[in-house]
């Protein structure tokens, strides 16, 4: 237990001295990684801890991305202030198109996910409403201003982007070890027994979804302001899949492997970068070995753990 | 009207091949109550194996256009048969008794495995399909041209999906699929080699799918490393439509979403063709999660 | 005073008639079985009562109120919880949690609260633990509370859903058939149970194949043939009843 913290306080050490010693391109990489990894720990919540099959989150991406990238375009809101209401959208855009079909079993779930992904991509290419600007996307968005700093350089995105993801996993473990968490654990291993417990089920579900899409609405506005130009393309299905497997890799509910999973899924093809056109490849053929050699991730959740001290028992658990 | 028939038979063609494919994931399904994501590939390899061995050797030069393209399905139809068998064995057969999710991820890993090796070898561009096989020629349908291929590809889907419904429902190896498909467990315990029929239907399935590989090569000319993903997800909504898991059902699917989205095309939107597809899913699912020709099943409490 | 009553309820799947113009009542605190043949409809009507089901037509009336067409977890929270006949556990977590599951409807904390934890949040999530507890040592399961619910042997795994049940805190608890699969020593320590909940002031009404424990803990019992009642009485008047002895003549009851 001790020497687990203490390898997590060097990790968190090294990861911030980073930019110190790595260069600029090193830098993004790991901007990218910490991007990926908060969008995954939103997905944990509907994928991993609930237990739906919810493979379309980069929709939920590509509205947060897109509502701040036109209200900063077209009436200059600071970024900054864009971020909730980012937030905010993507949220009850996840409601919306979660409620009529929370219903559905597992896999198809699924195809709707993904057919609610790619829905949402061909009404950007389309230019929907005018203000999206097609397949060509939207360019000139600002940077995030935070008490007169602009953050523009990498290794900014860089404080910026870990630091969100920092607090992300703080508020997160809150949430996971809680009444909140416990529900979506129970509906995913039997929804019909927590609906009898007395856990609303769809409710939850819908809780889940809506968490879930409000934090990728967030990833979505840092997202933005990082490239300052945003295109269809960058929310396509196969970012949804990638996602989908960062956790399912990782370990589902395990925010650590998750964490860990961004940095193998999205890190470790930059290392192999003379074997880019094979290195698909090896990830698939990596996910049928791993599906059939450790189901379960490459690290599992922990059990929750329960302080009944309280209780002034014997045999109490730690 | 002109624009009507066009669009029409236009869709009924597209709407035989996604029959085809349909056919193997709804097989796949009703067998193992697995989505196989790596059909599409499956069927995309198809179009590549067609474009390898029409060039290379060169058949309909020499036993002619029809024989030599019959010759080139039933080939190609054997080769992806066995790369399916394959994928079961390699891919799935080791998480038969694991959670649902464990196989899907498996086969969407199988599937990026399937395309990213196509791109290794065939590269990441377009590949041509030879134009002058077929004759271009029209048939000539209450005074409208209608474009032989289309009434081709039609009559062939539907010979092959004939073939297999006969095969279904007519032989003792379908009667055993059927079977398994209802109840495996009891299905062993009646004699029937419940292995054996799983490597069946992961051979017919991608065969099919490989034949309407071939078709979508000759029809549209082109190919290309990524397009089984979206003929993939066509089929297995046209699946849906259906009612998954139902043989006659992925047929009707098919040739339901062959249609509407070609006519979709013409009438409402060319751009929000694909869309169109997912929306008729979506609405689907909502209002008759078991599709059409499915059987509603209360769950047990 | 009856705490639940089912109005004419009648239920069909397809055609085929479950569960036909029921209508019984339970008193409140009492130990009421509902017994019959296989196959007559006593888990539809459990399932009906819970919500799980919609029945066709007919009321079920608790504590004055309709609650037909409720979704299950309201039902819950108004004070009906259950166990279930094919154990339904949430097989990977902990013995404890399971019990929590049940204190779920109790509780009250939503997303932002579980995030930014206030003090009464924190004072709640002890107070679920503490019900959960005193459920599991109730029942006499709290030396099992970081085990996986999975790892325990069938008859504890039927007591930890009753634990589950209760600590939703209902005032009437629907068990069905909670000695499946138990051996006698086990069904003797259950039926000792089912006292101390009857003297909690909980309402228990059960199905049971078991008929001696049946007789032994029931003050009244409703007998279903075919969906329909047939009797319902003492257990003396049910043993005594000419329609309830053919109902179970020749058929193989364990």
């Amino acid at each position: 237990m001790n020497r687990k913290r203490i390898i997590d306080i060097i990790i968190i050490l090294v990861l911030a001295c980073a930019p110190l010693f790595l260069n600029t391109y090193w830098v993004d990489v790991l901007n990218n990684i910490g991007i990926y990894a908060i969008l995954a720990l939103s997905l944990n919540f509907i994928l991993g801890h609930t237990g739906l099959f919810h493979m379309g989150h980069a929709a939920f991406y590509a509205i947060g991305a897109y509502t701040t990238a036109i209200l900063n375009t077209m009436y200059h809101i600071p970024i900054i202030w864009l971020m909730p209401l980012s937030g905010v959208l993507a949220g009850i855009f996840g409601y919306l198109v979660a409620r009529p079909i929370i219903h559905l079993r597992g896999d198809y779930l699924l195809i709707v996910t993904i057919g609610i992904v790619e829905i949402v991509r061909i009404a950007l290419v389309n230019n929907i409403f005018g203000i999206t600007g097609g397949s060509n996307g939207i360019f000139g968005i600002s940077r995030p201003k935070l008490w007169g700093f602009v953050i523009r350089r990498p290794q900014d995105f860089f404080y910026y982007i870990w630091i969100f993801l920092g607090i992300s996993v703080y508020l997160f473990y809150r949430l996971e070890n809680s009444r909140f968490g416990r529900a979506l654990n129970y509906i995913k291993e039997d929804d019909l027994a927590a609906e009898g417990s007395g856990v609303d089920s769809s409710g939850y579900k819908l809780k889940a979804f809506i968490i879930g899409a409000i934090w990728a609405g967030f990833v979505g506005n840092i997202y933005a302001s990082k490239m300052t130009i945003i295109s269809p393309e960058s929310f396509s299905f196969w970012e949804s899949v990638i996602l989908f497997v960062i956790v399912i890799l990782g370990g589902s509910g395990s925010m650590r492997g998750i964490i860990l999973g961004s940095f193998l899924i999205i890190g470790l093809p930059e290392l192999f970068r003379q074997f880019a056109s094979a290195r698909m490849l090896i990830f698939g053929a990596a996910m049928v070995v791993m599906m059939i050699f450790r189901p379960q991730g490459i690290i599992p959740p922990k059990p929750r753990t329960y302080n009944l001290d309280f209780l002034k028992l014997g045999e109490a658990e730690k | 009207m002109e624009l009507f028939i066009q669009q029409l038979t236009n869709g009924l063609a597209i709407g035989g091949i996604y029959a085809l494919i349909a056919l193997g994931y709804t097989m796949v399904y009703g067998v193992m109550k697995l989505i196989n994501f790596a059909h599409g590939d499956l069927f995309s390899i198809g179009a590549y194996l067609g474009l390898t061995l029409l060039l290379s050797l060169g058949l309909v030069d020499k036993i002619g256009v029809l024989g030599g393209i019959l010759l080139l399905m039933l080939m190609v139809m054997g080769l992806v048969g066995i790369i399916g068998i394959i994928l079961e064995r390699v891919a799935y057969r080791p998480l038969r008794k694991a959670d649902r999710l464990s196989a899907v991820v498996s086969a969407l890993g199988a599937s990026i495995f399937f395309a990213n090796s196509l791109m290794l070898i065939y590269g990441a561009k377009f590949r041509v399909y030879p134009h002058n096989i077929l004759p271009k020629m029209a048939v000539d349908i209450l005074g409208m041209k209608i474009p032989l291929i289309r009434i081709l590809l039609l009559l062939a889907s539907f010979i092959l999906m004939t073939a297999l419904y006969l095969f279904v429902q007519k032989t003792k190896t379908g009667t055993a699929i059927r079977a398994a498909a209802i109840d495996q467990g009891a299905a062993k315990l009646m004699g029937i080699n419940v292995n054996k029929i799983i490597s069946i239907v992961f051979f017919i399935g991608p065969a099919l799918g490989g034949a309407a590989g071939i078709m979508v090569g000759l029809y549209y000319g082109q190919i290309n490393f990524l397009m089984g993903w979206l003929y993939g997800l066509k089929a297995f909504i046209a699946a849906v439509i259906g009612g998954i898991g139902n043989i006659p059902g992925a047929m009707l699917g098919g040739i339901i979403l062959g249609v509407v989205e070609s006519l979709g095309a013409a009438y409402v939107s060319f751009a929000w063709k694909d869309a169109i597809a997912f929306l008729v899913l979506i609405i689907i699912l909502i209002v008759r999660p078991t599709g059409i020709l499915g059987e509603r099943v209360a769950e047990k409490v | 005073m009856s705490l639940l009553e089912l109005r004419n309820l009648t239920k069909t799947f397809g055609g085929l008639m479950a569960v036909n113009e029921v209508s019984f009542s339970v008193d409140k605190g009492a130990v009421v079985g509902l017994i019959g043949p296989n196959g007559a409809g006593k888990t539809t009507v459990f399932n009906l009562i819970t919500g799980n089901y919609k029945p066709d037509s007919g009321e079920i009336i608790f504590e004055g109120e309709n609650i037909v067409g409720l979704p299950t977890h309201k039902i819950v929270n108004l004070g009906i919880a259950r166990t279930f006949q094919t154990i339904r556990l949430f097989q990977n977590l902990s013995v404890l949690e399971n019990v929590l599951a049940g204190c779920h409807c109790r509780m009250k904390a939503g997303m932002l609260a579980c995030m930014f934890r206030p003090k009464w949040q924190k004072e709640e999530e002890k107070e679920a633990l503490k019900k959960a507890w005193a459920e599991l040592e109730f029942v006499g399961l709290s030396k099992e509370l970081t085990n996986k619910a999975k790892n325990l042997s069938y008859g504890n795994q039927r007591l930890l859903e009753i634990a589950r049940a209760l600590a939703t805190s209902p005032k009437l608890i629907i068990l069905d058939e909670p000695a499946g699969g138990m051996n006698e020593q086990e069904t003797q320590e259950l039926v000792e149970l089912i006292g101390e909940i009857k003297k909690r002031g909980i309402t228990v009404l059960l199905i049971e194949h078991d008929m001696s424990l049946v007789m032994r803990i029931c003050e009244h019992i409703v007998v279903l043939e075919h969906g329909a009642k047939i009797a319902e009485g003492t257990p003396e008047e049910v043993k005594n009843n000419p329609l309830v002895i053919e109902a179970y003549l020749g058929v193989d009851e364990d």
